[in-house]
């Protein structure tokens, strides 16, 4: 199984993006995905060294809802505070201490945070502890913090890492 | 009602487009310039490939999904991009209108690169008084 | 039909003046970084010209060339920035 099938979760979303790239639901299509989406992470896979397991799949669920909403909340802050103007902002680099472990876990964090409310990840320490986040405006770097790490910190490694 | 639908989408779109690009001439320094093009943008772009697939799918009478990739490609590689920017743009030690944070070793970026892929066939060590002697 | 004709008149209006916006901080961008973002802006305002303009004549083929556009401008801007990262090391 661990052999023949390295990474359960990627072959289907292969075959997704399959049938979606040639626009058609049509069988053979279809089939043409899945034998894609096995023979891919088989010759890929020393590329991809562990698999990623989904813990609890309604927290998931949840933080995609969550991240979903932020993000069309955040466009329509900055694109508020585009319009007012750059005398209104505060910018703000801050250091945001990390609790997550794995690769994939403090990768997704990062594009969580830059999609999200007025921030950008900006620089990642070398030891993996600290994500330095460039902020649009704040007043309060510790509430910044605090929301970040419970929003989206504490979901993300309930559902990919064990703890 | 089709036709509001689309044309509220695209209206909304190309609006978030052009208050991305707006924010990258208005803002102050590079680090603020990076909010514009990542957020405003992406979702501009994605607010017109909603309309495309919407009229796409409801012209041929054939579902038209292909859009939500380009979509879901733009989400995934806009922070990546935005990422690398500013690490490239802290790397240079760019104006900023505020202090950039220290960073603790400059050369961790380039091990960070060096160690992802090892060379197939390992050269000698270099001798760094080979090169330097008359 | 018309309100749609008229929203991509306003549409096309605005995505022009993003990308000509983008062209100004291509142009006088103080530093590296600055130029890599306006050209990272360049081609994602593209791809909303192209997906613009599949629905104005009504073609599917635009699309195949906005998805193009989405992977090379990725891989462009990636490149550009890891050759500021690393190419002032001496390899």
């Amino acid at each position: 199984m661990k052999h023949w099938l390295p990474h359960p979760l990627l072959t289907p979303t292969l075959a997704l993006i399959w049938v979606l790239l040639t626009n058609s639901f049509a069988p053979g299509s279809v089939l043409l995905g899945l034998l894609l989406g096995w023979l891919i992470p088989l010759f890929t896979r020393r590329f991809w060294p562990d698999p990623v397991r989904v813990r609890q799949p309604l927290t998931l669920l949840r933080l995609l809802l969550v991240i979903g909403a932020d993000i069309l909340v955040a466009n329509l802050i900055v694109a508020w505070r585009i319009l007012r103007g750059a005398r209104h902002i505060q910018p703000a680099f801050i250091a945001v201490p990390l609790d997550l472990r794995s690769e994939l876990g403090i990768s997704l964090l990062a594009n969580t945070v830059s999609l999200t409310p007025g921030t950008v990840s900006a620089w990642l320490s070398p030891d993996r502890r600290v994500l330095i986040v460039q902020a649009l405006h704040v007043t309060d770097p510790d509430a910044l913090i605090a929301t970040i790490k419970q929003r989206y910190e504490t979901p993300i490694r309930r559902v990919f890492e064990s703890c | 009602m089709l036709d509001i639908t689309l044309s509220v989408l695209i209206i909304l779109g190309a609006l978030f487009t052009l208050i991305g690009s707006l924010g990258l001439v208005r803002m102050p320094d590079f680090y603020t310039r990076l909010h514009g093009p990542t957020k405003a943008t992406t979702i501009g772009v994605g607010s017109l490939l909603i309309a495309s697939m919407l009229y796409f799918s409801t012209q041929t009478n054939s579902w038209s999904l292909h859009e939500v990739l380009v979509t879901l490609f733009l989400f995934i590689t806009a922070p990546v991009s935005a990422h690398l920017l500013s690490k490239a743009a802290l790397h240079l030690r760019v104006r900023s209108v505020v202090e950039p944070p220290p960073l603790m070793t400059a050369t961790a970026d380039d091990s960070e690169f060096t160690t992802a892929a090892p060379p197939l066939n390992p050269s000698p060590a270099p001798q760094p008084t080979a090169h330097h002697s008359p | 039909m018309l309100m749609l004709n008229t929203a991509l008149a306003v549409a096309f209006g605005c995505v022009t003046a993003a990308i000509g916006l983008t062209v100004w901080r291509l142009l006088i961008g103080p530093d590296q970084p600055d130029r890599i973002l306006a050209l990272d802006t360049l081609y994602i305002n593209a791809i909303a010209l192209l997906v613009l303009l599949g629905i104005q004549f009504n073609s599917a083929l635009y699309f195949e060339a906005a998805i193009l556009i989405a992977m090379m401008g990725f891989v462009g801007t990636v490149a550009l920035c890891k050759y500021i990262l690393r190419g002032d090391i001496i390899e």
